[in-house]
């Protein structure tokens, strides 16, 4: 076991460094900087901001640079949001994300798995159809429109809820219905089918047949199995989820760290690109470690090494 | 057991989710909650180049000059100015008595520092040149060559500021307004370094408003500046920003009332606000208009340039495509500029008629006859001119570009469209790597030369890559001369010439369209695209 958490780990810090590496070389392919507007800048006054953030240098020492500072844990200063460190951004607009993230997996969670085997024990019968109904819909629908429907219905038609920002618990409702949504249905989709396919396992009529009663035998045997597809959707849905969605947090005027992804490319801050890359990579090989691990607690039969 | 625990632990964690989630929402009083956009990326007046970070500015930062209701400059800092006879030397006399709002006294050495400032290169200011380009020295200081210090502005007692020019600048006067010369206190700027404009703590400001509360992608909450000297005349305790990104979202909160004031109204919404009295198209100084690459081949040629432009039905784009919420051009310089000489240049160029005709078919007639006369079929039925038309996807672009493969296919132009994203799009047009593209400027300051030197043969701006030696020598001569009447014919010539050889393509001019609440009054909306807040009020 310490053996394979090493080998985990060494793993884990070449894969960022990789992640590092790539995204560091092909952001700077991509045409454009981050002093470009429809006004353009003087020639004078781009010269002076490129050499106060070291941009002027050639690529590659720029790079070495870079990866000498992270190691200090120093990411740099935002390129854009002048004033401001790339860690003070990423540490107090994480746990925003997190938050929201958060209660949404768990909705998603509480809501899907009970769910899915709901459908799957009634298979066939008008109760799975509707879930199934349900689900597909959930899937298919983006995470815009449940946001804007959203917003219509209960904040604009409705007035029960509000619609900026995160001042009170009732601005938390809407965002976490519309982030949950998506991973709710898909949760209840995977548990259906891998809670019919537990059914209908050879196990499952031994247990029967050996008279074990009919709780004991779904909650004990068949969930049990069942449950490991989730276990490796939820593992990368969470990191997904705990950073933000730029959609949601741009319609609800959330101030987490969703946006900062998509607008730190568009933008061209080159060193938020770095710092909030680097710290998804992080975050994502975290995470699938730990569902990995378990895995191990509860299959036993898997091998970890 | 087990599974007891795992539900307790659920529990737990819930509740202490449900507890983080409340909180927030202090700050009592008269609080006003606007919209003009999302969270700003600089308060710092010297690194702001942004219009929603530079409205924020105009209520935290009191420059030496304002701009009043009317457009016209107005005492700001300053009770009191005058310039030398030559125009090179300028004296501003500050009133008595100012503060920071953190109670510290104010001097006219504030202003000395925080100029030299801004020439600073380590500062690395973007609009440093723009502001600061007549200031004697700068440019050896901007380019590291000389100290700030050494920069042409002094403080000879505590209450003057003297500036001197290299050269005279007619509209010294609008650049001394703008924000991105606001005073900053040394103090906490040495003390901390950029990070001092990102925290109320360290945000010490001479405007009307200080800030008090600033949750990035969130809000942004500016209290009533005690120290202010013209606090008597403000009536509200508050603004509280919505720093909202999205326009939908922000016409949610107008439609709840979470915002009385928003600068983002969804396009798709504008067919049913038209018969809103809340809904406002106001006009601001500046121009949508099209680059044709003048060192490509066919727009080489005056002809097929002056043909594309006459081919456009300004009045259909400006009113159906862009729904209104623009004006269509005839000119390039339009409405609210100010004429050096007096009065309003649009109003004053071309002898007061627009240079191109709005009646678009005999338009179109010449059109097709220009670029026979070049060459061309200049008929639908032969498109013997390939072209193609870059633009960025956002707002009208796209609608605008696929209107104009209609128009330029009638004079026998083929016109692909070819979308690039925005990062990439401006650095493109800039090398002249394009053949024809969308081009757009608001004017900083009414002076007509902000916009209308865009098209100098030398100037960074210059996306067309338009150099023609007459237009430069007009602008040569504005430059130079002092007499302003002079130097109004001076500019409306550059205009002639550009208009009559089609160096860039207007096709219409920018408004601002908003939705404000009835219940607020004593605010108004500048032509440089800003609002003032500072002595609004409203019914609750």
């Amino acid at each position: 076991m310490t053996k394979y958490i090493i080998k985990r780990l060494v793993m884990a810090i070449l894969t960022v460094f990789i992640v590092a590496t790539l995204t560091f070389f092909l952001m700077n392919a991509v045409p454009g900087g981050p002093y470009e507007a429809e006004k353009s800048i003087s020639p004078q006054a781009k010269a002076a901001l490129e050499a106060k953030f070291g941009l002027d240098q050639p690529l590659f020492t720029q790079y070495l640079t870079y990866m000498k500072n992270i190691l200090h844990g120093d990411f740099g200063p935002s390129l854009k949001q002048r004033g401001r460190e790339v860690i003070d951004i990423i540490l107090t607009k994480f746990p925003v994300s997190a938050k929201v993230g958060g209660l949404s997996v768990l909705v998603s969670l509480i809501v899907g798995i009970p769910v899915g085997c709901i459908a799957a024990l009634n298979r066939g019968k008008a109760s799975d159809s509707t879930i199934i109904v349900i689900a597909t819909i959930g899937i298919a629908v983006p995470s815009f429109v449940v946001c804007s429907l959203s917003m219509y219905l209960f904040g604009v038609k409705l007035g029960w809820l509000p619609t900026v920002g995160l001042m009170s618990w009732k601005n938390y409702i809407m965002p976490v219905f519309a982030l949950s949504f998506y991973p709710t249905a898909y949760i209840v989709r995977l548990m259906r089918s891998s809670m019919l396919d537990a059914l209908g396992q050879d196990y499952m009529r031994t247990a029967r047949a050996k008279g074990v009663s009919e709780t004991v035998s779904l909650f004990k045997h068949a969930l049990r199995n069942a449950i490991l597809p989730v276990v490796t959707y939820v593992g990368p849905m969470m990191a997904y989820t705990l950073t933000g969605s730029f959609i949601v947090e741009k319609v609800f005027t959330i101030p987490g760290l969703g946006g900062e992804f998509v607008s730190s490319i568009t933008n061209r801050d080159y060193m938020m690109i770095m710092g909030t890359t680097i710290f998804l990579a992080t975050l994502m090989v975290f995470i699938n470690f730990v569902v990995d691990i378990v895995y191990k607690i509860i299959d036993p039969r898997i091998n970890l090494k | 057991m087990k599974k007891s625990f795992i539900l307790i632990a659920l529990a737990l964690v819930c509740c202490m989710l449900m507890t983080a989630c409340t909180g927030g929402a202090k700050s009592g009083g008269k609080i006003l909650n606007v919209q003009v956009g999302p969270d700003p990326e600089t308060l710092d007046p010297a690194l702001n180049s942004a219009v929603d970070g530079g409205n924020m500015l105009l209520h935290t930062f009191e420059c030496l000059l304002t701009v009043d209701q009317n457009g016209a400059i107005a005492p700001g800092c300053a009770e009191k100015w005058e310039s030398s006879e030559d125009g090179l030397t300028w004296t501003f006399h500050l009133r008595k008595g100012l503060k920071w709002s953190d109670g510290s006294a104010f001097t006219a050495s504030d202003f000395v520092y925080s100029w030299q400032r801004v020439a600073d290169p380590a500062t690395a200011a973007p609009y440093a040149d723009t502001v600061l380009w007549p200031v004697e020295n700068f440019d050896a200081v901007f380019a590291g060559e000389m100290a700030p210090s050494e920069l042409g502005v002094s403080a000879p007692d505590d209450q003057t500021f003297v500036v001197k020019l290299s050269a005279a600048c007619p509209y010294f006067e609008s650049l001394a307004a703008f924000a991105t010369l606001s005073p900053v206190n040394k103090a906490t700027v040495e003390k901390n370094g950029d990070a001092w404009a990102v925290s109320p703590d360290t945000y010490v400001s001479n405007g009307p408003f200080m800030i008090t509360e600033w949750v990035p992608g969130s809000h942004i909450v500016t209290m009533k500046n005690p120290n202010y000297w013209n606090k008597d005349a403000i009536k509200l305790d508050g603004i509280k920003w919505l720093l909202i990104e999205d326009s939908n979202a922000s016409y949610s909160a107008y439609q709840t009332g979470e915002a009385l004031f928003i600068k983002d109204v969804p396009t798709e919404e504008i067919p049913s606000l038209m018969n809103n009295p809340e809904f406002h198209i106001d006009p601001i100084i500046g121009t949508y208009y099209l680059n044709l690459n003048c060192t490509k081949e066919p727009f080489n040629d005056e002809r097929v340039r002056k043909a594309m432009s006459l081919a456009i039905d300004r009045d259909y784009v400006a009113g159906t495509i862009m729904q209104g919420t623009y004006v269509a051009a005839y000119n390039f310089m339009g409405p609210g500029w100010a004429d050096p000489a007096g009065g309003d240049f649009y109003a004053n160029a071309n002898g007061g008629k627009p240079y191109i005709s709005s009646d678009y078919e005999a338009n179109l007639a010449e059109a097709k006859a220009l670029m026979q006369e070049a060459g061309y079929s200049g008929s639908e039925d032969n498109l013997d001119i390939k072209i193609t038309y870059s633009t960025n996807d956002s707002g009208y672009h796209k609608v605008v570009a696929e209107y104009l493969q209609q128009a330029w296919k009638q004079i026998g132009i083929d016109m692909s469209v070819e979308i690039v994203e925005w990062a990439s799009f401006t650095p493109m047009r800039r090398a002249g790597d394009y053949m024809a593209a969308r081009n757009g400027w608001v004017g900083d300051y009414s002076d007509p030369s902000n916009m209308i030197e865009l098209l100098y043969s030398s100037n960074g701006n210059n996306d067309g890559k338009y150099n023609n030696p007459d237009f430069d020598a007009a602008i040569d001569i504005s430059r130079s001369t002092m007499d302003v009447n002079e130097r109004s014919a001076a500019l409306h010539q550059a205009e002639d010439i550009l208009m009559e050889t089609a160096g860039c393509v207007p096709v219409a001019y920018y408004t601002d369209f908003y939705l404000q609440s009835s219940k607020i009054t004593g605010m108004w909306h500048s032509p440089y695209g800003y609002w003032y807040f500072m002595y609004a009020d409203f019914s609750e």
